[in-house]
């Protein structure tokens, strides 16, 4: 099986120690993992703000560039949803608009291949302990693309609880959007920050250290505010945590 | 200048213009039989005739209707016991009441009348209806204008309603299954429970404009 | 007199198009500094959310009811002139008088002369959603015509001369002691003064309603209300109520007006056996809601002596052209998705300026009015697009997809239909500089060597990036630190590691 990492432009820009993370995590599994280095950006952003015209050629070059790979590994719950919940909806847009099946054609190998981290690992892989060690008081934020999206369901939860040493804490209104949104965040500074602000309230109350999320733009807007409200929980992606060992901690 | 007719067509006109993508899609439509598939159920769960009448009583009761249980023979004692502890002096008659359920009350007998007013109907304590239906899921009585059950009105301006549910043969299970036995053509008022509100802070209170007391006997 | 600070008290909402109101965002911000405002709505939604949970896990075939609710109301909006047709038909033959309202000047003329021929100067009204988007009451009161409101929660608002906040609780943005205080301030200049010693108990705030409303109920000649649903085939209306103010003014005037959007038709009786299980559920979260009333044209001996039907378009044959938007036009209108929406919960119901506030107003009004307004054209971006509302939709409308097609509309223009004619929309000003950028973006993203440049860049010069960004980023770090940019992007030591294979870090 052939599989590629689609980091996404956020995490190579941003949050390169989560690409590291997923490919130290998967070559343990002992999954090869190549990294298309044309690789750029799903085009979520753009769709998302109303220029789905501008997202079109970045959906076409996604499709370019992971076309031939038997599987296409995301360690973000939004982006993986653009291409399997959206590029099918790029496609029909096109048809509808009298611009024939092409687009659709184009994007269609590349949607059923597309997993969220959590997906491949326990539907592809088959496997819910990945052998990892983590002591610390964890709270997990499901996010809304992986949770009401793509349907990840309690994958990251069973993940979680088969890591060694990890105490999973209940992080109140877990399902309620952190606010973030992409644009929606400049846009609507105010609703977003207030949204934020409960979301880090509520981790804090749990008492946990670190909060635990499968997508790095929630929690550049939760740890940002975080950082701001100096408070004491850390926002974490789940592939550092999953991928950290007895040996490392000890 | 639009009168009725000209903004009829011209509505109807848009509506038309509106859904030519959808006239031009190949293959035409389904008849609406076979366009709406009902996956859903008829009814929910697995019930005895009783076991449906315990949960049309469980129900009723936790909307905060008064649920009484008894027998023909008992019904006329009953009903004489709970117009005298709400304390009624008067009670609204539907045209068709059978007259034996009255047997053992004294209360003054007001017969709802055409040229009865609102302020006349208002004056009477209480009201005796019988019921069209009865709903066991969702704890509902539909009232169909029935002889036992006089116009809308009855129902409404006294604050004291008794409602006569004959069990379990007025019972079904279901919504859809109160709506086989009803006729639209005829006005239909569905009871669950006495009047409430959800409006102060989304948080549910009884008793606003309906009968703010609620009885239903299940007579069987 | 001061209630609280929640209400913003400001003038009496005049219908559609919208009395100016500024963006979204501004708009918001009032609401998000307001503690009182901000507790009432948390207090309320959250409240409701728990409830409507366990209302629907009640129903093991809810996924089924739905769809089946989407399916019904696809087909009748596919098919909307066949069944208006016959709606007018069966209400016809069953004694009632049909009229058709292109917009809401005609409407509100319609209603206002059906009023004037009964010789009344009153009217009690049902909570009606079509109603209030007509801005009738004001319409009537210009003609000399009173309209009292008698659901509990438009009577908080129309005395404390409020505007609506919530589609069915209108008043949410109120708490108990906000409540109390209207009712005692304002209900002597309406009629009944409320009790002397009324206090913030929610039972006597209705009893307080109940004695102030009955003297207007017992006169009312002519009541008027909206409807849930119509059916074509028998002429039923339906209205789906919990108070029995709903009752009242169906059943005790002599002359009924129904105002009644053309989308809330279903073709068959049997089609409410799926809403009336799913409505009650979404709505307050109750198996079945207190009182439903169904009449079909008049009945001799009960109720209205005469009924008028008025099908009102205002904006939703426009809605009904857009292939991708009308799907808004299934609503029933349950307020499921205000509920669970983190937006609407922080930002309140005025902030959208309309009678349809939280994510069904997002992409409602922005149709039924269009996008040329301020307050119009940023509706589409009040969403973070997390598709809470979808779920809980019983009719499965796909808010989030809507949102975004709309932000397209306002971004990129194109074509619309606007009362029944094709426009071509220009781009909304404002959106300029976005614009640039977005294609600037995609220019660079779909060259991955100009994004690994500015990765680069951005990397080298990482030392000197503010902790707070000046112009538009500063919506971002006045509430936000930036996370700290990385020495190298992944690429480049992927590249310099040759796949972290050379073993360096």
């Amino acid at each position: 099986m052939r599989v590629a990492l689609f980091l996404t432009c956020v995490n190579d820009t941003l949050y390169p120690d989560t690409g590291k993370q997923v490919l130290k995590l998967l070559t343990r599994l002992g999954v090869e993992v190549d990294f298309p280095a044309a690789q750029t950006c799903c085009g979520q952003a753009h769709y998302n703000t109303g220029y789905r015209h501008e997202a079109e050629p970045l959906a076409r070059h996604f499709s370019d560039v992971f076309g031939e790979f038997d599987a296409i590994v995301t360690p973000s719950g939004s982006c993986g949803a653009m291409v399997r919940e959206l590029y099918p909806r790029m496609g029909e847009r096109a048809r509808a608009e009298g611009r024939g099946g092409e687009l659709a054609a184009a994007l269609a190998p590349v949607v059923p291949k597309t997993y969220e981290l959590t997906e491949f690992l326990v539907d592809v892989l088959g496997v819910t302990d990945v052998g990892a060690h983590y002591p610390h008081r964890v709270t997990y934020h499901p996010t809304c693309h992986g949770l009401r999206s793509l349907g990840l369901g309690d994958r990251p939860r069973r993940l979680l609880e088969a890591v060694g040493g990890l105490e999973l804490l209940e992080l109140p209104g877990a399902e309620e959007c952190c606010g973030f949104g992409g644009t929606f965040s400049v846009k609507n500074p105010d609703v977003s920050a207030a949204m934020g602000e409960d979301k880090v309230r509520n981790a804090v109350s749990t008492g946990a250290e670190v909060l635990c999320a499968a997508d790095n733009s929630c929690l550049m807007h939760i740890g940002g505010t975080m950082s701001r409200l100096r408070v004491g929980v850390r926002p974490v992606h789940i592939a550092e945590i999953l991928a950290s060992t007895e040996r490392e901690t000890a | 200048m639009s009168g009725p007719v000209n903004s009829r067509d011209r509505i109807l006109g848009r509506v038309r213009r509106a859904l030519a993508d959808v006239r031009e899609e190949p293959g035409g439509e389904l008849p609406y039989a076979d366009a709406v598939p009902r996956a859903y159920l008829r009814e929910h769960g697995d019930r005895t005739p009783a076991e449906t009448v315990d949960l049309l009583a469980a129900n009723l009761a936790d909307y905060r209707a008064r649920v009484h249980r008894c027998t023909e023979d008992d019904l006329p004692s009953l009903l004489a016991r709970l117009l005298r502890e709400h304390g009624s002096a008067s009670l609204l008659v539907p045209p068709g009441l059978e007259p034996g359920w009255l047997a053992e009350t004294d209360v003054e007998r007001v017969e709802d009348r055409a040229e009865s007013t609102p302020y006349d109907l208002d004056r009477v304590d209480s009201v005796l209806t019988g019921c069209a239906v009865a709903v066991a899921e969702t704890g509902t009585l539909v009232l169909d204008g029935g002889p036992d059950q006089g116009r809308r009105r009855i129902t409404l301006v006294p604050d004291h309603h008794i409602c006569v549910v004959r069990v379990p043969e007025q019972v079904v299970s279901s919504v859809p299954r109160a709506l086989d036995r009803l006729s639209p053509g005829r006005p239909l008022t569905w009871i669950s429970g006495p009047s409430a509100t959800s409006d102060i802070e989304l948080d549910r209170v009884e008793g606003v404009h309906g009968p703010r007391t609620l009885e239903v006997v299940l007579l069987g | 007199m001061t209630i609280g600070t929640g209400g913003n008290a400001g003038p009496t909402f005049v219908g559609m198009p919208a009395v100016p109101t500024p963006a979204f965002p501004e708009a918001a911000r009032t609401a998000v500094a307001d503690p009182v405002l901000r507790g009432n709505l948390r207090h309320a939604t959250h409240t409701i959310r728990a409830k409507r949970a366990a209302a629907v896990a009640e129903l093991a075939d809810w996924a089924e009811l739905r769809e089946a609710g989407r399916l019904i109301k696809d087909h009748t909006l596919r098919h909307l002139d066949t069944y208006l047709v016959r709606l007018e038909e069966s209400v016809t033959a069953a004694g009632g008088i049909v009229h058709w309202a292109a917009d809401a000047d005609e409407a509100n003329r319609i209603v206002a002369d059906l009023v004037k021929a009964t010789g009344e100067s009153e009217v009690v009204k049902v909570k009606s959603m079509a109603t209030q988007e007509i801005g009738l009451n004001e319409a009537l009161e210009a003609e000399g015509i009173h309209a009292y409101e008698t659901d509990l929660a438009e009577l908080i608002v129309q005395l404390g001369d409020d505007r609506p906040s919530h589609i069915l609780v209108p008043a949410i943005h109120r708490n108990r002691g906000e409540i109390r205080d209207i009712f005692r301030t304002r209900m002597a200049s309406w009629g009944r003064p409320a009790p002397e010693d009324l206090t913030d108990r929610p039972a006597e705030l209705a009893e307080a309603a109940r004695l102030h409303l009955r003297e207007k109920f017992l006169r009312a000649k002519v009541g008027v209300s909206g409807a849930n649903f119509m059916v074509a085939e028998t002429g039923t209306l339906v209205v789906v109520e919990s108070e029995g103010n709903g009752r009242m003014c169906l059943t005790l005037p002599e002359t009924l007006i129904s105002v009644v959007g053309i989308e809330k038709i279903v073709p068959t009786w049997r089609d409410l056996e799926v809403f009336l299980q799913t409505l009650p559920r979404s709505s307050t979260a109750e198996r079945m809601n207190p009182y439903t009333s169904m009449w079909t044209g008049t009945t001799d001996g009960d109720g209205p002596r005469v009924f008028h039907l008025v099908l009102l378009d205002n904006g939703r044959t426009d809605t009904l052209a857009d292939r991708v938007g009308r799907q808004a036009l299934r609503c029933i209108r349950c307020s499921a998705c205000l509920n669970v929406c983190p937006v609407y919960e922080r930002a309140g119901g005025h902030a959208y300026g309309s009678v349809y506030p939280g994510p069904i107003g997002a992409i409602l009004s922005p149709q039924l009015r269009g996008t040329a307004s301020e307050i119009d054209a940023s509706l589409p971006y009040a969403s973070s697009l997390c598709g809470a509302c979808y779920d809980v939709c019983p009719v499965a409308i796909d808010i989030p997809e809507v949102l975004v097609h709309l932000r397209e509309r306002v971004v990129q223009g194109g074509e619309a239909v606007r009362a029944g004619g094709k426009v071509v929309l220009r781009p909304a000003k404002g959106h300029a500089a976005e614009r640039a950028a977005m294609r600037a973006a995609r220019l660079a993203l779909t060259h991955p060597g100009a994004l690994r440049a500015g990765q680069r860049l951005a990397s080298r010069t990482r030392r000197f990036h503010p902790r707070t960004l000046p112009g538009p980023g500063r919506a971002w770090t006045a509430t936000r630190d930036l996370p700290p940019l990385p020495p190298e992007p992944f690429r480049d030591w992927w590249q310099r590691t040759n796949g972290g294979k050379d073993g360096a870090r």
